[in-house]
């Protein structure tokens, strides 16, 4: 089995809470090891208190059971996954799906800046949005609404 | 270091909680959103640092989290008390997202790369909860009931020399169905 293999199957694996992208587009997956019959995956949480993280450690393991190898999926708990790590084409499949992607992570989120309109409507791509509240759905997920076409929509937050 | 993870963690665990007090009832919907999160953010970090400690300790972090008696948690007074009281929630929030933003800031530059890199991870996220409180303390900033609330609780911040009878009702809440059942039950 070769690590590009791996790979492959990893990114057949849905995130828990918005299939529309894969654990691989979502950038937790750090790092993929095969050493004989054993594979090794460093696995990066997105938010702590996220209940998807164990949907995505238990799907990574079993999809590497079926292929025939023993898994082992380390939990990295630093600070190496960020909102930047989502690929442009998970960002894609995001933005097609209703969910404004996250802005880069740049020098810091203040609140001025998510009062501001520098974020765009995954609907219309209008620039003209506002803030109606930092918190949504799920931790990582804020909610905007676009003043041109006149639809709400969850906007991730940059961390 | 252990006591110093144990200590943010059942700070973190026992804010959680109070916070999913507003789950359903708090002033309007987006705060019900608001509070539910930052309270499952809270857990969550209160997860990861007591996994931490638990390897140091030679526990598990349920165990840490569940098994100990309300006197042996380390939290401070602020976080115990059950505050129905918006102006109260709001102060608190204000002032504890104040004095963990310190105590993050110290952990990241900890010589334990673990540490670090979890405390760094944990205030990536603590910057929502930050903004939230300063957006709350705009708005109320002038309100005197505000103005009482955070001068009545600001005491409280780093009080750690004994609970409040309060955290024995938490405790007993948030234990009560893991003490239903025999030693070692798997969940």
């Amino acid at each position: 089995m070769t690590e590009a293999e791996v790979w492959k199957a990893l990114a057949e694996i849905p995130d828990p809470e918005i299939p529309v992208i894969s654990v691989v587009d979502l950038g937790v997956v750090r790092d993929v090891r095969v050493e004989s019959e054993r594979v090794h995956v460093e696995f990066t949480p997105t938010f702590l208190g996220c209940p998807a993280l164990e949907v995505m450690r238990d799907a990574m393991s079993a999809r590497i059971a079926q292929l025939g190898a023993e898994p082992e999926v380390e939990v990295v708990l630093d600070d190496s996954w960020s909102t930047d790590r989502i690929t442009p084409e998970g960002r894609e499949k995001l933005r097609a799906a209703g969910f404004a992607p996250p802005t880069p992570r740049g020098e810091g989120t203040t609140l001025v800046q998510l009062q501001s309109n520098g974020f765009r409507c995954p609907y219309c791509g209008s620039r003209d949005t506002a803030l109606e509240n930092i918190f949504g759905p799920t931790p990582c997920r804020s909610l905007r609404y676009c003043r041109d076409c006149k639809q709400p929509f969850e906007q991730f937050k940059t961390i | 270091m252990s006591e110093l993870l144990l200590e943010i963690a059942d700070d973190e665990l026992i804010l959680g909680w109070r916070d999913s007090e507003w789950t359903g009832i708090a002033p309007f919907l987006e705060e019900d959103v608001a509070f539910s999160s930052i309270a499952q953010n809270e857990v969550g970090h209160a997860r990861a640092l007591y996994e931490l400690a638990a390897r140091d300790l030679g526990t598990t972090a349920d165990a840490l989290a569940f098994d100990r008696e309300p006197s042996e948690y380390r939290c401070s007074e602020l976080v115990e008390l059950r505050l129905p009281e918006w102006e109260r929630t709001i102060a608190r929030h204000v002032l504890y997202e104040q004095a963990d933003a310190e105590r993050l800031e110290r952990l990241k530059a900890s010589d334990d790369p673990e540490v670090a890199g979890l405390a760094a991870k944990i205030d990536r996220e603590e910057i929502y909860h930050r903004l939230h409180a300063e957006m709350w303390h705009e708005r109320l900033k002038d309100e005197p009931r505000y103005v009482e609330a955070l001068e009545a609780l600001r005491p409280l911040v780093g009080r750690r020399n004994g609970h409040s009878p309060e955290l024995t009702t938490l405790w007993e809440e948030m234990t009560s169905v893991r003490r239903s059942q025999p030693a070692g039950t798997t969940w």
